[in-house]
């Protein structure tokens, strides 16, 4: 201990009085700098962010719903193949009035939700092994997202001759559609990270594990979070085409059923309101839940103050 | 400040002085590649003292910043060895490698989380350090809203967060504009006083080791060999303008340009 002492004590006498005067002017200097270099990060007002964002969307419905009552005004097909918006609309009423159009709105949705969270607790672990280990990145990396690229309704068959028409069937389907890209989305998230994060982590002592946790994860999540947006998607596109095939009395009836019913009953009315709902439940959930978790993220880490 | 800080210090510190360095550096080479093939180190021996202030310095490809990876840890040497008494170093690079997920005061407190400090104390000391580097104030604030100095001392908050007792800076203030570079040179002067941290500082501007270092360390460049050193005894707070430090930094140059000059003869 001595020797440093000393050192330091002969350091900070001889130079205390000029640091003193020195520092107090370094101090000044350096809160200027400060004041100069900060950026001002300030979010547009609500109204103008309302304006540029909602208007435009809303527009385009009102064109197409217009072009559609024209289609029909003029009878481009016969009524009962094209009815009107007015039509759809009242199909819609109609099970409203019955009581059971939400209950197949929440059949789906549940499941849905039901399938992504197992999707989202299989994917997570698959994505990380593949991105982190060479042999395992080697042997399942491409078939991985081979998988991707299969179109999910091409399990049905085999899932009903495995499972019957049943939930398992369901479900089999929309884990093979959303695992595959939960993990690819992690992969790529991981792939992604400037290796400049990973030193750093290493030097201050994240290693192993809590450099997965502190670091790797942390650092993948914008990837990772993409990867989940899409493996929604996928989710609720197979679930679709697995309610539109395993249709049983014994099994709760959730929209792709709906669909299944209307095409039964020659009701193109219902298919059009059975379409619509699917569309719209698919389109809310991305941007109720995942948009703003994205959003989010983003504009924490700096990364969306350029893209408005 | 409190205890647990005060008390880790003394133990590093008390390391080094039983080992009498707080790096040495023995006899150290290393190449890439094929075995045989040519050393990007060779044969390097250098001690830093306890408290001690030394800079590496050298052109391209003198392998000072592969230097600064062995000392760290993030590398083995071919052959010789490197000595690091106490706990593993801190490092700070030109990028100032904060993680852009937490805020500034939660790069710190991760740091100090991983060094094992309980909770409870972690805020505190954080808010302690950023004091240090003069950020009172910015502890909520995330990475994107700091200016690259801003950043850069939250880097060495970060990096004074490991208690280390050796920090290893690789081209730390290279990315920054000139005054802003002078400030943080004032700073790390000023923290190194109050502190008894030995610092082993890689650069390539001459100005910047002799503004900084209580001794400059020259390397040569392929392979990189030691080829002088200095010992600098103008008395700190130094600027890089006055003109004792314009002095030796015109005598180091040209020996460094001397160095450079060798590579173009054959």
């Amino acid at each position: 201990m001595a020797s440093t002492d000393t050192t330091t004590e002969t350091r900070n006498a001889a130079d205390a009085k000029a640091a003193d005067a020195r520092g107090s002017e370094t101090a000044g200097l350096e809160a200027g700098l400060d004041a100069l270099e900060t950026r001002v990060v300030s979010r547009p007002p609500v109204l103008r962010t309302l304006l540029t964002k909602a208007l435009p969307p809303l527009v385009a419905v009102v064109i197409v719903l217009a072009l559609w009552q024209l289609a029909y005004h003029f009878e481009v097909k016969p009524h009962y193949q094209l009815p009107s918006p007015v039509d759809v609309w009242g199909s819609l009423r109609e099970k409203w009035l019955e009581g059971t159009l939400l209950s197949y709105v929440w059949e789906s949705v549940s499941r849905g939700a039901l399938g992504f969270v197992a999707s989202l607790i299989i994917g997570t672990p698959l994505g990380l092994l593949v991105a982190r280990v060479r042999p395992v990145r080697a042997a399942i990396g491409p078939i991985l997202s081979g998988l991707q690229s299969l179109p999910s309704v091409a399990w049905v068959p085999a899932a009903i001759i495995w499972f019957g028409i049943t939930d398992a069937t369901i479900y089999a389907v929309v884990l093979l559609g959303a695992v595959p890209s939960i993990a690819n989305g992690l992969v790529s998230g991981v792939d992604r990270i400037p290796p400049l994060f990973l030193r750093a982590g290493r030097t201050i002592g994240a290693t192993g594990m809590k450099g997965v946790r502190h670091v790797l994860l942390p650092a993948a999540l914008p990837g990772y979070i993409s990867g989940l947006k899409q493996g929604w998607a996928f989710s609720w596109r197979s679930l679709m085409a697995a309610e539109l095939i395993a249709t049983s009395p014994d099994l709760g009836a959730g929209l792709g059923q709906l669909l299944d019913q209307g095409r039964v009953g020659s009701d193109m009315s219902l298919v059009l309101a059975a379409i619509l709902l699917i569309l719209i439940v698919g389109i809310g959930i991305e941007l109720l839940i995942f948009a703003p978790i994205e959003r989010r993220v983003l504009r924490s880490r700096g990364l969306l103050a350029h893209a408005r | 400040m409190t205890t647990p800080t005060l008390t880790q210090q003394a133990a590093t510190a008390g390391t080094q002085e039983t080992a009498g360095y707080a790096a040495r550096i023995d006899h150290v080479s290393k190449s890439f590649g094929r075995p045989g093939a040519q050393h990007v180190l060779d044969d390097i021996t250098v001690d830093v003292a306890p408290g001690e202030f030394v800079c590496l310095l050298g052109a391209s490809g003198c392998g000072k910043s592969t230097l600064l990876n062995l000392v760290a840890g993030l590398d083995e040497p071919t052959t010789g060895t490197i000595d690091v008494p106490g706990s593993r170093p801190a490092l700070m690079f030109q990028e100032h490698a904060l993680f852009p997920w937490l805020t500034a005061g939660k790069n710190i407190e991760l740091a100090l989380k991983l060094r094992g400090m309980p909770r409870a104390e972690r805020r505190p000391e954080a808010e302690r350090l950023l004091e240090l580097v003069r950020l009172k104030g910015a502890y909520g604030k995330r990475v994107h809203e700091l200016s690259g100095g801003m950043r850069q001392r939250v880097a060495m908050a970060r990096a004074l967060a490991q208690d280390s007792g050796l920090l290893l800076m690789d081209e730390p203030f290279a990315a920054l504009d000139a005054i802003t570079r002078d400030v943080l040179h004032d700073e790390l002067t000023r923290i190194w006083g109050e502190t008894n941290l030995s610092v082993l500082f890689v650069t390539h501007n001459v100005r910047e080791a002799v503004r900084l270092a209580e001794r400059v360390v020259l390397l040569s460049s392929r392979p990189g060999r030691i080829a002088r050193q200095w010992e600098v005894d103008i008395p700190q707070p130094r600027r890089i303008e006055d003109a004792a430090v314009a002095e030796l930094s015109v005598e180091i140059t040209e020996q460094l340009r001397g160095e450079i000059r060798r590579h173009g003869q054959h």
